[in-house]
């Protein structure tokens, strides 16, 4: 029985002119799937800017990669590894992390950076909260396994809960690496007469049916699913690296290629399409695991810690020599041929022929129906606000919340200062990696706000971009390029497939006007369990560059030093409130719009605070976000030192403190007037707000105190409620 | 002064410790692969961090068997100075070079923080540039990390004054805080804290450069002392 749709087979008969054999049908229902071919979203795709001055290359490769100067580039791409962490979160998460190095190794690139965007339903869910945690602390888990055994620090990330991510939690994991420019290898199987070479883990059952899997939404059947969950080895990920790396140094090596989602099947038609080449493989060949396998399990197989390559005719001992000094399996499978089909045999028998273009280029693109209104489960009208009792403690109880509070207990878990590198790791801005050859530093950061994408997944995706680059210029990084995971629901729903195209749309807008192209990226849909979709969740990766340096932070480093808020306070009014963490943690609401954006003046905050921070003027620097200005300062006070702040707003102090309007950017520095200036030069207003002082934090607007409390007591709060909110999981 | 730096499969803190010496420090070092049975001209031997064929069956249980830890034992016996740091700390006493054992951390989870050191003796290579009781800042990063002896053992290390460094915040639960010891002829040291990684002023310590400036004075020394 076929998973191709009716007229999907229709167009294999076309191709193939008769009926496909089983393993043929296997192989175009997993190349044909939406998480190998895009069918849904690739239309859409095609809005997203993907050139630059800086773009070697852009999506359709492994991964993107951008020139950092100095005969130095970097290759970086997310993927997101949802639903195998939904159904086994620790060997889910793990091999999320291990097919995303080996898409960027597979290019050459030594991978320097992890981080990671994770979503759960909240750990406090009186229905679902002891399967969220326990969700949480396998895929926190499976990262660090992997990772940290890898030798890859994670530097970064985030990690948000809403109810909608009860039955979807999502895994979106960001890797970067780093090569000399003239060491990039491609995934192209090149040369009539090379052979192909297969190199890593044996090939087991495991896996089989990964890719349409995450093609599907859950059902109750869907737990039945674990079979399907990769198990990782990060070890043997390890060697593979170092073999891969030594091997291309031989010169021996024509084009190489991952086998990540749809195992064999995709590295052998993609390497193939891209040469205009045919490839012949013989299954009998290819080491196995288990006894008894068919071609169709082989060729669909997503065993990990697998690579395919193709060597120069002749060259192939040299290839073989450092595999085995290494200790991995390196075996001739097949050759490279000149008729452009995937031709698979099992011990001389042809089991399958493919046309390779057809199969990894010609998928169906479905222009699905998304004339309806975005699905927004959320009231236009702002309810009654209720003035606050005690906004000292709406402080507390936002720095307590899970979205806002330290997640040292995650991160903890991560080495992130393995290859000695890291200038800035988790828990900052952006994250800070030094390339120790050029001089160069790379800023990353990793973003996603589904509270703002679910009110307006136009401006929420604006709002996003604007974010990412702003989290990179508060450090000090100018903005190059960026990567994209869309998780959404079911495309078929027009509602659903509505709030794609607005969000690439938005995308696409932003990334224009902030000059960072998107350089690959991953879809994943059909993020819904029982018929409930999760809000549309874009994250998005913005890598940024700038000089080596020692890195400014967010903490204040000193009393008596100038508060500064450059940008202004911002306005915001009651409608577009409504997506705050305070509509959130203190009323549980959500209506309205997300807040509202220039563009025009972002980019003059950015570009001011840049030149804030590379002029030394600030000793410290932190990124107006989630929580508004309240709980920035809040984060500033986490070393120990505290503010004097005094604003002077006629907003309502709700709105006035927690409002989350974007650009702004809070400093502490001893040269406000050189501040002023810079600001002036690009036209933007910036405040003196207050003054650094031991212990508390007070913020006073004329006359009126708003919010007082020891620094200490903040700090505690927001340090220690993510390991609170999991502690139930061990009673 | 040539200083070796061992890798076995999986070690992943190798090429941090050869950039610390190399770069930070500007000595000459190099790499010794783990099948190699000799470890050639090289005057002091870092056993790096990482996960030493995967840390399977146990944290250095498999690294205790490879070729070069038969030399690097020979190496130690003859008086040759040999630094394990985390991963290598585990294959020294794995391999019986240093007394104890290195079990799960106290939280069963993987540890990445700065910690606290405090010198307990001065009197060893690897800490003879610093002065006793001074307090050095430099990363953890393991998930086996908890020292751990039996009561005799623990007295006769204090006993010998072989307890190099000590935990002020202690991370994993290591029996009376310890976080690196030295051998009975003090020529062999494991710790599990990094000082590569706190070898450059940019990542936020210079501290861990007391340890490898240590070994090489020590080294430096030894040949004057040898050449007098």
């Amino acid at each position: 029985m076929s998973a191709l749709t009716p007229s999907e087979l229709d167009k294999v008969r076309s191709i193939l002119g008769r009926e496909p054999t089983e393993a043929e049908d296997g192989i175009f229902t997993v190349m044909w799937s939406e998480h190998c071919s895009y069918k849904s979203s690739r239309l859409h795709l095609r809005k997203l800017p993907t050139k630059g001055t800086r773009v070697l290359v852009g999506p359709g490769e492994n991964a993107g990669i951008i020139d950092i100067g100095g005969d130095y580039a970097i290759a970086f791409k997310i993927e997101s590894h949802n639903h195998p962490s939904f159904i086994e979160p620790f060997q889910g998460a793990a091999t999320g992390v291990g097919g995303i190095l080996r898409d960027i190794f597979t290019m050459g690139a030594r991978p320097i950076a992890v981080l990671d965007a994770l979503r759960f339903g909240p750990l406090d869910d009186p229905a679902c909260g002891d399967r969220n945690r326990r969700i949480l602390e396998g895929v926190v888990g499976g990262i660090s396994h992997y990772g940290n055994c890898f030798g890859v620090p994670t530097v970064g990330g985030e990690c948000v809960f809403e109810p909608c991510y009860n039955g979807n939690p999502l895994v979106n994991v960001f890797a970067l690496g780093v090569f000399r420019k003239d060491e990039i290898f491609y995934g192209k199987a090149s040369g009539v007469g090379n052979p192909v070479i297969y190199v890593g883990a044996k090939t087991g059952r495991d896996g089989i049916h990964g890719a349409s899997m995450a093609s599907a939404e859950f059902t109750e059947e869907s737990k039945q699913k674990r079979p399907n969950v990769q198990v990782g080895d990060p070890f043997l990920e390890k060697l593979l690296l170092e073999a891969c790396l030594e091997a291309m140094r031989t010169g021996a090596i024509v084009g190489i290629q991952d086998m990540g989602a749809a195992g064999l099947t995709c590295s052998t038609c993609e390497m193939g399409s891209r040469a205009g080449t045919g490839v012949e493989i013989d299954l009998s060949l290819v080491p196995q695991r288990e006894t008894g396998m068919t071609p169709y399990e082989i060729m669909l197989s997503e065993s990990q810690e697998r690579m395919l390559l193709v060597a120069e005719a002749g060259r192939e001992e040299e290839v073989f020599a450092v595999f085995r000094k290494w200790g991995l399996d390196a075996v001739t499978i097949g050759r490279v041929t000149g008729d452009g089909k995937l031709r698979v045999k099992n011990h001389g028998a042809v089991v399958a022929e493919i046309p390779n273009r057809e199969l990894a280029d010609e998928a169906p693109v479905y222009d699905r129906p998304h004339n309806a209104a975005p699905y927004r489960p959320a009231p236009v009208e702002a309810p009654e606000i209720p003035p606050s009792r005690d906004l000292t403690g709406d402080l507390i109880a936002l720095l307590g919340s899970g979205d806002l509070c330290s997640k040292r207990w995650i991160w903890q878990q991560y080495d992130y200062t393995v290859r000695t590198n890291t200038l800035v790791g988790p828990g900052g801005d952006a994250a800070i990696v030094r390339i120790k050859e050029t001089g160069t530093s790379i800023a990353m950061s990793l973003d996603g706000n589904s509270r703002y994408s679910v009110l307006s997944p136009r401006e929420g995706a604006k709002l996003l971009v604007a974010e990412c680059c702003r989290n990179l210029s508060t450090v000090g990084a100018r903005p190059v390029a960026a990567t994209n995971n869309l998780n959404f629901g079911n495309p078929e729903r027009p509602e659903i497939m509505a709030q794609l195209v607005e969000s690439i749309e938005g995308l696409g807008e932003a990334c224009r006007f902030f000059e960072t192209p998107i350089t690959g990226g991953n879809v994943s849909l059909y993020n819904e369990t029982l018929g409930e979709a999760i809000w549309p969740t874009p994250v998005l990766g913005i890598v940024g560059l700038m000089k080596t340096a020692a890195p400014v932070t967010i903490p204040f480093k000193g009393e008596a030093r100038t508060v500064m808020l450059l940008g202004g306070l911002g306005s915001t009014d009651e409608a577009r409130f409504g997506g705050t963490q305070y509509a959130k943690v203190v009323l549980s609401k959500i209506w309205g719009l997300p807040p509202a954006l220039d563009m025009d003046y972002e980019k003059r905050v950015q570009a001011a605070i840049r030149d804030v921070v590379n002029s030394d003027l600030a000793e410290s620097s932190h990124d107006v976000g989630d929580g508004g200005l309240a709980v920035a300062l809040a984060e500033c006070a986490s070393g120990g030192i505290g503010a004097a702040i005094e604003i002077k707003t006629d907003l309502r102090p709700e709105l006035a403190l927690f409002h989350e309007g974007p650009s702004r950017v809070l400093i502490s520095t001893i040269q406000p007037e050189a501040v002023e200036k810079i600001a002036r030069e690009h036209g933007v207003v910036c405040e003196r707000i207050g003054v650094t002082m031991k212990e508390r934090l007070r913020i006073d607007n004329h006359s009126a105190t708003w919010v007082d409390s020891p620094v200490v007591r903040l700090r505690e709060v927001w340090e220690n409620a993510l390991e609170g909110l999991l502690a139930p999981a061990h009673v | 002064m040539r200083i070796g730096v061992v890798v076995f499969p999986g070690s992943n803190c190798d090429h941090d410790a050869w950039y610390a010496l190399s770069h930070n420090l500007g000595r000459h070092a190099e790499f010794i692969w783990h099948d190699s049975a000799s470890l050639g001209n090289v005057d002091a031997v870092v056993l790096p961090g990482g996960f030493a064929y995967g840390d399977y069956l146990r944290c250095g249980a498999i690294a205790k068997f490879s070729p070069v830890m038969k030399a690097v034992r020979k190496f130690a016996e003859d008086g040759g100075l040999v630094l394990g740091i985390c991963n290598g700390f585990q294959i020294l006493v794995e391999s019986g070079l240093l007394p104890g054992a290195l079990i799960r951390n106290r939280g069963l989870k993987f540890v990445c923080s700065d910690v606290t050191l405090r010198v307990e003796t001065a009197d060893s290579p690897f800490t003879a540039a610093a002065s006793q009781r001074q307090l050095l800042r430099m990363p953890v990063a393991h998930g086996e990390g908890c020292y751990f002896a039996d009561d005799r053992t623990l007295d006769m290390l204090e006993a010998e004054d072989r307890v190099a460094l000590r935990y002020l915040d202690n991370p994993n639960g290591s029996l009376r805080d310890i976080a690196g010891i030295l051998s009975e002829r003090r020529n062999v040291m494991g710790m599990m804290p990094h000082p590569e990684r706190a070898a450059d002023a940019l990542l936020g310590s210079c501290d861990g450069r007391l340890i490898l400036e240590s070994l090489v004075q020590s080294f430096v020394g030894s040949m004057q002392s040898n050449a007098a």
